[in-house]
């Protein structure tokens, strides 16, 4: 058996079973805690009917607005729906409409959003199911969480007074969207881990540091929606949300140009094979591979972009040879050829704008492992593997592979990356080069 | 440094007269100076350079967030405070506020001035059009702001202050930038104008808010939105940076490895987008073919440098693997989206009008529009361009020859609009690979090797080994030291010309029916001066390599 060799056998079972846990509980979990949640504020509102239709109607136009316009993301990364979201949590944190004292309750709120959201998902429902899904039970879950918190607070008379007006309101306004916000991240990663299998840390981290972004623009928005149809009416729906709206469309530009920008790198990186350099999907490979090494050892953000961008460039100084290596096998040429056309690739990928921390990792791949940055020892390993495993074709070809990266790991290749290249493989990561 | 000149200074000095003119009002009693020193604070607080530090570390981004994104604040202050206090906002947060080019001073001052003016000429007209601030609170401190009606004076004072600002910024361009008075009114209106209607809606509900029960605190947050929306701005400028910087690596690689077109993909856009302008196409194919000119040859990495280097005829093995290159080049950019038709460009630009072209040997219409573009422009540059074994055709000779093949290798509207395009703009492109030429006529000289040098290391085997790159020389681009060795033997005879036009395919090719004496007559001339510039380095470069670097081209075959 193949994961014998791995070395991963005593855990083999434990993991399995935290695995199926992990994918296959936390959403079934999370859905069922919406879904309850969604019947009861259905319910309840049925029932009892709407306390300030027009206020509720507003909102409800306002989110479902903001759940079509919403769009723009990258393939992979999530969809910003910043304008659902400010209104979702402008409507739970609204304390007071025009200087009238508002009455809706934790079920009304978590009802409106739930139309309103349904109302604005349609269209892009039918594009991408699972998705929507994962959206909408988290939207759900982080307003029944801020409505719990922040509702009765507006209900009764006695609290009304201390925290519907003055400081202490001020301080729900400023202590609730973050708390709302952080539990939204938590669970974001949690859902994310589920699906894509990703260690929880670096995850958590990514939602984390994204919060400053987008995520203060919609909890500040949020709360001046509130604030703004507390003093104004609901008039003030409209002129606040064009600040966010401008927001969102220039994230939307941005994450256009990102994505033509990966593109092209992607393309000049395909330069290589054919040019006949390097093998078919080499590059592509490496990149895929690397990113899931360095997942697996924590690294979040910009440096997984870094990482990206190196792996997929890392041949690229080969362009600069006039006659092409055999198969592009760089792991296979004597360490003083590699390093010099790690410096020539270095060159080029100075001149393509990408950030200077990728023309490092590329100038140091052929280093020895403890001269490295991390990226750089991801990429010699990961390259390494797939020359070698494209070089024997048989079947064992992986096997022998990883077994001549260990065999290397005294001065070349870092023990924790070629141990982390084993787990990403025998979890079945991204299969292997071969075809040559 | 440059000096400022006199009329701008004196442009400076009367805006400021203008401003302090404008708040001197607010000495008299009844301003309220709470409010003005709370909001001049607030603005200045946000202008300042620690505070920028400071947050873009917090978002993680290394741009720097454009100026504007805190107008919000001064137009709040305009609805807010009587115009000549809400002149006073601006100024201390424009004073300190950092300043990217010198002369630092002159363009505090004016900051400072303009902004006060504007902001005060916005007050004063949402006070026209409002008479008492309909912003609930009010002078009296009675009743909600009066919401439909409050959006008139709102609109007033975005459009005040926009035209103010833009009409002093085109007096600055003229008068310091000696920019012509036309040019300086460029620019679409609609662009500039909608970021203003977004300010002051912020700063309406910054003021609406800072009236309200809740206080100046919770105007605050208008804020952050508006910050993170600039933020967000920046960092696309940035990014777009980056990716025209890659695009341009693209076809460095290409100018490189075929040392001998140089600048050619540059200007083969250019006349691409000559001949789109000239049939009337929409903004965004112009700008397609652009890309489709410039990226027209990316194909060419695919196929081994030898090859593309090779002097003397080719082998008909050779020529097809050079035929190859538009597929490479359509398989490359196949993933990037954005090129859209571009990419049929480039696979298409070698065909012919009457079929006997390559790739698929299409035929008239079937080939696609794009590619009929580029093959003209194309055609075009190969013909009018100066290589280092011959001069270029004039460009009448040049549009004579495509003419007199319109039919049956080009699209005769394509050649009639690009005719047309000379006729009108005439030929003068602007190719930033080719400067570091016109630059150094003398031999080897250090200018040109060092504009050279950093293109050249795209393709050069320069690094024969960490540390043999340092020296005078380091960073002559020694890729030339191939042709470089091989550039005597092309001087014997001229059908070396012949041969490596022919296989460039058919802009050369038609070239070369009447071309090939000249080429060969001017080779010695001064129209070598490209190469004699690379020369000197050349020695040095196969020189080195013959020393025994391990770089495997260098010596002819």
């Amino acid at each position: 058996m193949s994961a014998a060799l791995l070395g991963t056998v005593p855990r083999r079972g434990r993991r399995r079973a935290v695995l199926t846990v992990v994918t296959v509980l936390t959403p079934l979990g999370v859905y069922c805690a919406a879904g309850a949640l969604a019947v009861a504020a259905l319910t309840h509102t049925l029932r009892h009917g709407l306390v300030e239709p027009r206020a509720a109607l507003a909102f409800g136009v306002l989110i479902a607005l903001g759940e079509l316009v919403r769009g723009g993301a990258l393939p992979g990364e999530r969809e910003p729906a910043p304008l659902g979201a400010a209104g979702a949590l402008a409507y739970t944190l609204l304390g007071q409409n025009a200087g009238q004292p508002t009455g809706h309750g934790v079920f009304q709120t978590v009802a409106v959003v739930l139309v309103g959201s349904l109302a604005g998902a349609a269209p892009h429902a039918v594009r991408s199911r699972g998705r929507g899904l994962d959206h909408l039970a988290r939207r759900l879950i982080a307003v029944g969480f801020a409505a719990v918190c922040c509702r009765p607070l507006y209900g009764a008379a006695g609290l009304r007074e201390r925290f519907g007006e003055g400081p202490g309101h001020a301080a729900v306004l400023l202590l609730l969207p973050a708390l709302t916000a952080l539990c939204d991240a938590v669970l974001t990663a949690l859902l994310l881990r589920a699906r894509t299998r990703h260690p929880y840390g670096p995850l958590l981290r990514d939602e984390l540091r994204a919060l400053p972004h987008l995520g203060s623009a919609v909890c500040a928005t949020g709360v001046v929606i509130a604030l703004g149809v507390a003093v104004a009416g609901l008039w003030a729906l409209p002129v606040c949300c064009v600040p966010l709206l401008v927001t969102q469309l220039s994230f939307r530009r941005y994450a256009a140009v990102r994505a033509t920008y990966r593109q092209t790198i992607a393309s000049l990186a395909r330069a290589t094979e054919i040019a006949g350099h390097t093998p078919e999907g080499h590059a592509r490979r490496v990149a895929e591979l690397s990113l899931a090494v360095g997942r697996e050892l924590g690294l979040s953000g910009t440096e997984l972009t870094v990482l990206e961008y190196a792996a997929l460039m890392h041949d690229i100084g080969q362009l600069s040879l006039v006659d092409p290596v055999p198969k592009g096998a760089t792991a296979l040429l004597p360490v003083v050829e590699q390093r010099r056309i790690a410096l020539l690739g270095g060159a080029v990928v100075r001149q393509t704008g990408v950030p200077a921390a990728v023309a490092v990792v590329v100038e140091r791949q052929a280093d020895p492992y403890r001269e490295q940055p991390l990226p750089a020892r991801i990429v010699r390993v990961v390259n390494a593997y797939d020359d070698l495993a494209g070089e024997c074709a048989s079947a064992s070809g992986p096997l022998d592979a990883l077994e001549r990266l260990r065999l290397g790991t005294g001065y070349d290749y870092q023990p924790e990356v070629v141990e982390s290249l084993a787990r990403v493989l025998s979890r079945g990561g991204p299969a292997p080069g071969g075809t040559g | 440094m440059r000096a400022i000149p006199g009329v701008a200074r004196a442009y400076i000095l009367l805006t400021a007269v203008c401003a302090a003119a404008c708040a001197g009002p607010a000495l008299r009693p009844g301003t309220p100076w709470w409010t003005v020193a709370l909001l001049a604070a607030l603005y200045a607080i946000c202008e300042l350079p620690v505070r920028r530090r400071l947050l873009g570390r917090v978002l993680g981004g290394a741009a720097p967030v454009m100026t504007g994104a805190f107008f919000p604040v001064l137009l709040a202050a305009a609805f807010l405070l009587p115009p000549a206090a809400a002149a006073l906002v601006a100024v201390p947060g424009a004073l300190l506020g950092r300043v990217e080019r010198r002369p630092k001073g002159a363009r505090r001052l004016w900051r400072a001035a303009q902004l006060s003016v504007a902001t005060w000429a916005a007050a004063r007209a949402q006070a026209l059009c409002g008479g008492p601030p309909p912003l609930g609170g009010g002078a009296d401190g009675a009743g909600a702001p009066d919401f439909p009606y409050v959006l008139l004076p709102t609109a007033a004072a975005a459009l005040t202050f926009w035209a103010v600002l833009t009409t002093l910024d085109r007096g600055i361009l003229v008068t310091a930038e000696r920019m012509p008075p036309a040019a300086a009114r460029r620019g679409p209106l609609l662009h500039s104008l909608v970021p203003h209607g977004v300010h002051a809606l912020a700063g309406l509900m910054m003021a609406v808010l800072w009236r309200g029960p809740y206080g100046p605190l919770s105007a605050f947050f208008v804020l952050l939105p508006m910050y993170i929306s600039c933020w967000v701005l920046a960092q696309y400028h940035h990014e777009r940076a980056a990716h025209q910087a890659t695009i341009r690596a693209l076809v460095q690689a290409v100018d490189i490895k075929d040392a001998y077109t140089r600048g050619h993909s540059e200007r083969v856009g250019h006349a691409s987008v000559l001949i789109a302008r000239e049939l009337g196409m929409g903004r965004g194919r112009i700008e397609m073919l652009r890309f489709a000119g410039i990226l027209h040859d990316v194909g060419k990495l695919g196929v081994p440098t030898r090859v593309l280097r090779k002097d003397g005829p080719l082998t008909p093995e050779e020529r097809r693997v050079i035929e190859l290159h538009p597929e490479y080049g359509h398989e490359m950019v196949r993933g990037i989206d954005f090129l859209g038709e571009a990419r049929a460009a480039i696979l298409h630009h070698h065909e012919r009008l009457d079929g006997s072209g390559y790739p698929h040997g299409l035929a008239g219409r079937r080939i696609p529009e794009s590619a009929r573009v580029v093959a003209v422009a194309d055609a075009f540059d190969a013909m009018t361009s100066t290589r280092s074994y011959r001069r270029g055709r004039p460009v009448a000779a040049a549009v004579a020859e495509l003419q007199r093949c319109a039919g049956t290798q080009f699209d005769p509207d394509m050649v009639g609009a690009l005719a047309r395009a000379l006729d009108r703009h005439g030929w003068r492109p602007e190719v930033t690979a080719d400067e570091p030429r016109g630059a150094g006529p003398v031999p080897g000289s250090g200018g040109a090797a060092g504009t050279v040098g950093g293109v050249g290391a795209m393709g050069s085997d320069r690094y024969g080994g960490p540390g043999r790159a340092g020296g005078p020389r380091g960073n002559v681009p020694a890729d030339r030291a191939a042709p470089g060795v091989a550039e005597d033997r092309r001087a014997v005879g001229s059908g070396a010309a012949v041969a490596d036009d022919g296989r460039a395919g058919n802009g050369d090719a038609a070239a070369n029916s009447g071309a090939a004496g000249d080429s060969g007559a001017v080779r010695n001339g001064g129209a070598a001066r490209s190469d004699g510039a690379a020369r000197g380095g050349d020695a040095v470069a196969a020189r080195r390599t013959a020393a025994g670097g391990p770089t495997p081209h260098g010596g002819p075959r």
